[in-house]
Formats: C-alpha cells, structure tokens, sequence
C-alpha cells in the first residue's frame, strides 16, 4: 500500500495525512534482522521500537555513542565549581565586604568558627562532593531527556493502535515518509525481512493549536505576572502602616500595663501598678533641691544641715534641728559603714585601713577628722564625699539613704569637735567628773 | 527448558544452570499483565484498603501533631539540656538509613550486574523516596522557628547572611537533599518506560491523560533506549558513591563533636552497613505482603527474598562488629569518659534499650544461616520486623545515651518523650505507609521493562538473563 492510497482512519476527527511506515515484528531476533537489512538497504529517517532495549540493536541500526557522557561530565565539572566558589566566596574572604559595588546580598565574609582557619579545605568536600552528583545527575536525567526530544506528548506513532503494543510485547520498525529512499519497495522490504503486519501512521495537517488555548495561555500569564507585580510595587511604595507582623518571634507579647490598672495575683494588694519603692529618686530631685541631695547652695558647698527636710526631720523624732536622736543615728550609720576605715574615733586607724596601709598596696590611708585641712571642709562638702568617695574611698551613695548620709555627717562634725575640743567645751557640772583620776 | 522443579522453587541450586529469575512460564505480554493488572483493577484488596485507612489516620495525627509543635513550639517535645536531641534526630536518622536500600539495590547491584535486582528495585526505589521525605520532615520541623527554615540554604538575603559550610550539620542539608532528588530522578527515569506501557493500555480517559504526561511521550526508540540505558548507568554509577556518602555524612552530625559516645572514627562505615541493614529488613517487609496481595509472586520469588535475607545476613554481622570493636576501642583508648559512655549504655539507665539493639540486630538475624529460615516467609517477616526495631533503638542509644551523660555529672539529665512525638513517629509511619499505598495500587511496582530484559526469551535478551539457557 503507497502512501497514494491510505484510508482515513477517522472521518470525524481533524483532516490527516500519511506521515510514517510502521512494521510489527514478533520477536527482538526478527526486529534485528529487519534492522540490517533496513539500514543495508540505505534509509536513514527510521528508527526501531521495542519494550526494552534489545542487545544488538544498536549496531543493526547503526546508532554512534552519545554524547551524553560529556555533557554529564561538563555538569559535574560545573557542580564541583559552584562547590568551591559557594564556600569560599561565602565563608572564607572578605572580598565581599571590601567591595562596596557588591550589593549587599551577595557579601560573603571570613567566617570565625572557633578559630579554625576560614579556609579548611577538608571541611569543605561533602559539600562539593554532593554537589558534583547533584549536577551530575541533573545533568545525565535531563541531557537524556533532551537528546532523545522529550518531553514529545503527540507523536503521529501514538495513533495507531498497533503500535500501542510496543510497550507490552511487539517489536517495530518505524520508516518516516520523507525518508529520501523510500518508495514502493519499502513495504515489501519490510514484508520480506519477516514483518507480522505493515501500516501507515497519518499525522494531523493542521498542526497549530486552537485560538481559544492560545488566549487562555496568555491570560493565564498575565495571572501569573499580578504578584510579581505586587511585590515589585511594594518594594518601591512608602507606607504609613507598620509591615505585616505574621510571625511574632515574641517581638509582641501580653503583659501588664500600669496605665490600665490592670489587676495582678502576683502581688498582695492585687495592683499590677506598683508603688514608688521607698528610697526611690526621681531625676528632678537632683535639680530641684540640690542642698539635700548633693550638699551644695548654688555654687558653693553647704555650710548646714538641711534640717528641713521632712526625711531629716523624721530621723530626728519629728524636730527640725539637730538633736540627740539625730546624732545617734549618725553613730549607728557611722559605726556601721565608716568606722572600719576611719575608726570610731575619726582618727583614721581603723581595722581595715590599719591593715592595707601594713601591706603597702597602694592605699590612700584616711585622713583624720582633725586634720585641718578636713576641720575647715564645709558639711556639703562631707556629705559630697560620703556620697562619691574620694581618692581610694570608694562613693558609699548606693549604700546609704540621703537621710542617713546626712546624720553621719552631724556625727562626724561631733567628732571633729571632740578631736579638738578643750576643757572649755565641757560643760560645767560635767568637768568635776573629767578631772578625776581614773 | 526450566524444569517443574525450579519453576516452582527457584531458590534451589543446580550445578551447571542458572535459576530463573521469573517463575510462573511468563512471557512479555504474561509480565506486562502481572504488573498492570494491579494499576488497572478498579479495586484493591481489602488489605490494602485498610492500610489506607489507618495510615491516612497517622497521617493525619502527624499533620496535627506538627500544628501543635508549630504553634506551641519545640517545648512540647521532652527535650531538654542535655538531651537536646531525641525521637526527632532519632526517626531522622532511622528514616535515612532505610533510604539506603533503594539506592543500593538500584545502583550497586546494577554496577554488579545482579540480574535480580530488576525484580525489586522499583519499589524498593520508591521505598527510598518516601523513606526519605519522612526523614526529611524532623529536621525540618526540629528547628524551633520553623519559619526561618530556610536559614539552612545558602540564599543570598539582605541580612547578608550565610550558612557555616564547615558545620557536618549544613553537610546533611547538601547530602540528603542531593540524595533524595537523585533518588527521586533515578526512579522517575525507570518509571518512564513503564508508565508507557500503563498509557497504551489505558482503558479511561483520566489515566491516559495522566500516564501519557508523566511517560513523556515514550515510543520505546532504539535511538531513545540507547542514550536512556547510558544515562541509567551513569546515574548508577554516581548514586553508588552518593548513597555511602549519606549516611557517612550523617553520621558526621556525631561524629565530629567531642561527646564521648560520638566521637569515633568508625561511625561512617557502621553507618552505612547499618543503613543498608535496616533498608534491606525494610524492603522484606513490604516485599512479603505486596507480593501476596498484588499477586507478584511470579516476579519478586522466594530466590529474591532468599538474596535479600543473605545481605541481611551479612550487614548484620558487620553492624554486630562495629558495637563490638566500639567498645574494644573504648576500653583500648583509656579514656576514662569513652569507657564510662560505654558501660553506661550496655549497663546505665538506658541499658534496656541497648540489649534490645543488640538483640534484634546481632542475634536475631543469625537464624539466616539456616536455608528453611532464608525462606520462610514466617520467619522473614518476623526477622524483618525485629531488625527495624532493633536499628531505631541503635540510633536512640547512640543519640540518648550519650547525650545524657557527658562529662560532667552536674550536667547530667534523663530524657522520656512526650505524647507529641510519640504521635509525630507514629505520624511518620503514615506518611510512608500512605504515600507506599498510593505507589502500589497506582504506579507499576515492578519494573516490567527491565524484567523483560532478564527473560530468557531470546539469544538477543538484552541482558545476562538470556545466558545459560
């Protein structure tokens, strides 16, 4: 049968045309056979088919060797390069740093891992080894796919019911009709070399797609290019709203606000406002009353007691001037925090400075109270020192409320009187009692 | 001109010939049909319906279990400092390690030429795949901010922030997920000519739709099988040193760290003969029911299961060394913390679970040696069944115990995991178990076109198959 005289296969389906030979062997040897002979006879635009490759065929057909392994070596080759230009471009120079036309999100740098070199070339190999196979592999699945032209979902083949054998049990030999030998003896060819059965595959004339699949595909990328587009624009808009926090990373938790009086069981009196602790300082206190906090009037240290305060006051039972209370306040304060250094007697030899100044350590020793450079220092001045230090003191303002820096310095001003004090200080009934030899 | 006797029983050696590698008489059309029938019949056994079932259930458990990790965070898990790993690293390392069979039997035993294998390999490939993906999932979602997942890929960003390529952690990222696309290709590339066949046979319009997009096309050309059966051996030969490379790297995850317990130098081998050990025990045990249920028995024989339990055999024998030599070199090293790691897995708290390794992987396969074990399906399955439990309790020993207890006993802490990742393992299971299911009710679980090379059809067979008849 020429190709002259094909039958249409199927009269409602699209107009068709003869396109491929296709002959059915029933067994590898008689698809071999065929094979030579096809080829001895000069036809070059066929092909043989088969449900698994056949030993043999190769040479009958007369198919060189692919390239494929090349074009698998030149991908592994490649995956090897990206394996080392990845780690060390990324974790082992700071080339990415240095140069600033680098845009940011390609800047690699010296990575510290425990003081390892950056460049450590065993560590780098699974790395690059895994991705050699990965291209490799990429390379030998889809450099096969397309030298053999695949994907290729229509095939005039696939129409012929014959042919859907040659994945179950039939062998077949497929001549194309361009083929520039072929003619009536191409069939008979066939025939003779052993074929069960020839025919003729048609392919459909007209190849184009409908109109309706092209529209479809071109709305459905403009579809596709609408978040691109959002994102694009996005990047480039200014917003008046802060960005969509869809994780929180606990960037916003719950918590109790004060200004909302919210109630809390954590505390007894069930407020989650808490109180001003006592002792607390306000910044403004600093400014607004400069005497008490830092023993200074204007520029000049402070040459009294700020008995008004109401702090000091309450040190001193309610009355506004020093008294005894006050003073034993400043004896407790006294002996409790200054007395190790300077001694309960103000002179200076206390236990501790005593001590340091023996082993020679780069000690300061106290001055005495009586010193006159210290007898002449106004009480701001004491105050300031009890607050800050001074020399190797060290500042005892974080340890000692201001009321009580206060009542120790009306106790040192005591014990400077008492160092230089004469007989004339006593009082009178009292002197009898000093006089008497003890 | 196969004798009554071997069509039968093709474990039995026979001096001078070779055993069939396909019983039953089939011919192409007779393998074509053996496979297909299964993708083609409206149903399926009720078996199969109630593995389903249930897996689809774990498999929504695992779903709800990872909701619940997401939204909770990695606390309701039962790890803790110290043992800062446990079931997840555990089934992570267990899920890869039963990957391994795959791709040995895919491409080793095809560098080897054992013409068995065509028997096996599709699904054991497709084991592989899902096996993989289960293993893939606990790194995954183990991280705490699972949002920041992609932290482990080096993606330029603008933070200029970039993974640390010296760490055997980032190491895994690159193995695993090399190994799983390569897997997945290599098993897509045997699938081709196959879906072929299930397209030109395709009965509804749906499945020649489906069969005809993902066959690509196929028309069996000589010029096509040429470069295909190139490609294949190719990717053979690269899978060969990828799948030791996996479990080598994964075992880096310890072996790289001071712990003592992980710091040892034979990790990487007795990684992988673990590996292949719990694969093959794996393959056997979905081996064994999809044989009987699909009716494959003519193409996956008892010679099949036989050869299998013999790798068992022999991978078991080499796992049962590397725990001894470990604890030779333990007592060999004179580090006082290796020994004490040593002794406290075999005698600590954990020791339970240290016997119940060794039992299940040491001993119990030793019944391989007899010829009526190697094949009784009874006794395989069981075998088979033991060796997977007994290589997940060697990743929690390896994992657990020497977490728990490392140098200083002040730092000291016992770990038991909560309901979640109970439920999470569980899950995991359904995972395979399904994704398994859909592969052998839907895609041909033999690979027919390399049978039909090994069938001792003609002298053009295009394989050994053909020899010796």
């Amino acid at each position: 049968m020429s190709a002259s005289t094909v039958t249409q296969k199927s009269t409602a389906g699209p107009a068709t045309a003869p396109h491929t030979l296709v002959a059915e062997f029933a067994s590898a040897d008689a698809l071999v056979r065929a094979c030579e002979q096809v080829r001895n006879a000069g036809y070059t635009r066929w092909d043989a088919h088969s449900p698994y490759p056949v030993h043999g065929i190769d040479r009958a057909i007369g198919i060189r060797a692919t390239r494929l392994p090349v074009l698998i070596f030149l991908c592994g080759a490649t995956g090897t390069t990206i394996g080392v230009l990845l780690q060390w471009w990324t974790n082992a120079v700071n080339a990415g740093v240095q140069f600033p036309w680098v845009p940011t999100f390609l800047q690699g740098y010296n990575f510290i891992i425990s003081g390892k070199p950056y460049w450590s070339f065993p560590a780098n190999i699974p790395v690059i080894f895994e991705l050699t196979i990965l291209l490799s592999a990429f390379g030998a699945f889809f450099g096969m796919l397309a030298l053999n032209g695949l994907p290729q979902h229509y095939n005039p083949l696939l129409r012929l019911d014959r042919f859907r054998r040659v994945t179950d049990d039939r062998f077949f030999i497929s001549i194309g009709l361009d083929d520039p030998k072929y003619g009536s003896a191409t069939r008979r060819l066939l025939e003779g070399a052993g074929a069960a059965a020839v025919e003729i595959a048609d392919d459909v004339k007209e190849s184009a797609p409908p109109r309706w699949f092209l529209r479809a595909h071109v709305m459905l990328a403009c579809f596709l290019l609408i978040p691109l587009a959002v994102i694009a624009y996005m990047r480039v808009d200014k917003q008046s709203q802060p960005r969509i926090h869809i994780v929180q990373d606990m960037d916003n938790q719950e918590r109790y606000t004060a200004g909302k009086q919210m109630a809390n069981d954590v505390f007894a009196d069930g407020r989650s406002a808490r109180p001003k602790i006592a002792g607390t300082l306000a910044r403004e206190d600093f400014t607004q009353d400069p005497h008490y906090y830092q023993g200074r009037v204007g520029d000049q240290w402070a040459t009294g007691i700020p008995m008004y305060h109401p702090e000091l006051q309450r040190l001193a039972g309610g009355a506004a001037e020093v008294n005894e209370q006050l003073m034993r306040r400043g004896r407790d304060r006294y002996a409790i925090f200054c007395s190790h250094c300077h001694g309960l007697d103000g002179a200076g030899a206390g236990r501790v400075a005593t001590y340091v100044v023996q082993r020679e350590i780069g000690f300061v020793p106290p001055k005495s109270y009586a010193d006159p450079d210290v007898l002449v220092r106004p009480v701001g001045h004491l105050f300031n020192t009890i607050t800050n230090g001074i020399r190797t003191m060290a500042p005892h303002g974080d340890q000692i409320p201001v009321a009580d820096r206060w009542a120790i310095v009306a106790y040192v001003k005591a014990l400077q009187r008492a160092q230089a004090a004469t007989i004339e200080d006593v009082p009178t009934e009292q002197r009898s009692r000093m006089t008497q030899p003890k | 001109m196969a004798s009554i006797v071997h069509d039968r029983d093709n474990t039995i050696e026979t001096p001078g010939r070779r055993a069939p590698l396909v019983t039953g008489g089939h011919d192409l059309h007779g393998v074509t049909e053996v496979v297909c029938r299964v993708a083609e019949s409206r149903s399926a056994p009720g078996a199969w319906y109630l593995t389903m079932g249930v897996s689809a259930a774990l498999l929504a458990a695992l779903g709800a279990m990872i909701g619940y990790l997401f939204f909770e965070g990695v606390g309701v898990w039962g790890l803790n400092n110290p043992v800062g790993w446990g079931f997840d690293i555990t089934n992570f390392v267990f899920w890869v390690g039963i990957g391994h069979a795959g791709t040995l039997i895919s491409a080793i035993l095809y560098l080897f030429r054992q013409k068995w294998r065509t028997g096996i390999n599709r699904f054991a490939e497709a084991m592989t795949i899902f096996a993989v993906m289960c293993a893939g999932l606990f790194p995954g979602i183990h991280i705490g901010r699972v949002w920041l997942a992609f932290y482990l890929f080096p993606l330029p960003n603008q933070m200029a922030m970039w993974p640390n390529f010296r760490s055997p952690l980032l190491w895994d990222v690159f193995a695993v997920g090399t190994y799983f696309t390569v897997s997945l290709l290599f098993w897509y590339m045997g699938l081709i000519p196959d879906l072929a066949t299930l397209r030109d046979r395709a009965k509804t319009k749906l499945s020649a739709f489906l069969y005809g997009l993902f066959s690509m096309g196929w028309t069996g050309s000589a010029r096509h099988w040429h470069r295909y059966e190139r490609a294949y051996l190719i990717l053979a030969a690269l899978s060969t040193p990828l799948v030791l490379s996996v479990h080598s790297v994964v075992s880096f995850d310890f072996a790289t760290s001071v712990l003592p317990g992980w710091h040892t130098t034979i990790f990487p081998p007795y990684f992988v003969a673990g590996a292949i050990f719990s694969g093959f025990a794996m393959v056997v045990m979905l081996a064994i029911p999809c044989r009987a249920l699909f009716g494959l028995k003519d193409l996956i024989t008892l010679r099949h299961l036989d050869n299998m339990n013999k790798v068992i055999l022999a991978t078991g024998l080499m796992v049962g060394y590397a725990y001894t030599t470990e604890f030779f070199v333990a007592w060999y090293s004179g580090s006082a913390w290796e020994l004490f790691a040593f002794k406290a897995r075999a005698m600590g708290p954990w020791w339970w679970s240290y016997w119940i390794m060794f039992s299940c992987n040491v001993f119990v396969p030793q019944i391989f040696w007899f010829r009526w074990a190697r094949t009784s399906i009874p006794v395989m399955l069981v075998v088979s069944v033991l060796v997977n439990v007994g290589m997940w309790f060697e990743r929690f020993v390896i994992i657990v115990t020497s977490l728990s207890t490392d140098f200083l006993p002040s730092a000291w802490d016992t770990y038991w995991p909560t309901w979640v990742e109970a439920w999470t393992m569980a899950g995991s299971f359904g995972l395979f178990f399904f994704m398994f299911g859909l592969f052998c009710k839907f895609l041909p679980m033999v690979a027919i076109s390399e049978v039909k090379a090994v069938l001792p059809h003609d002298a053009h067979a295009g394989g050994a198959g053909g020899h010796g008849h």
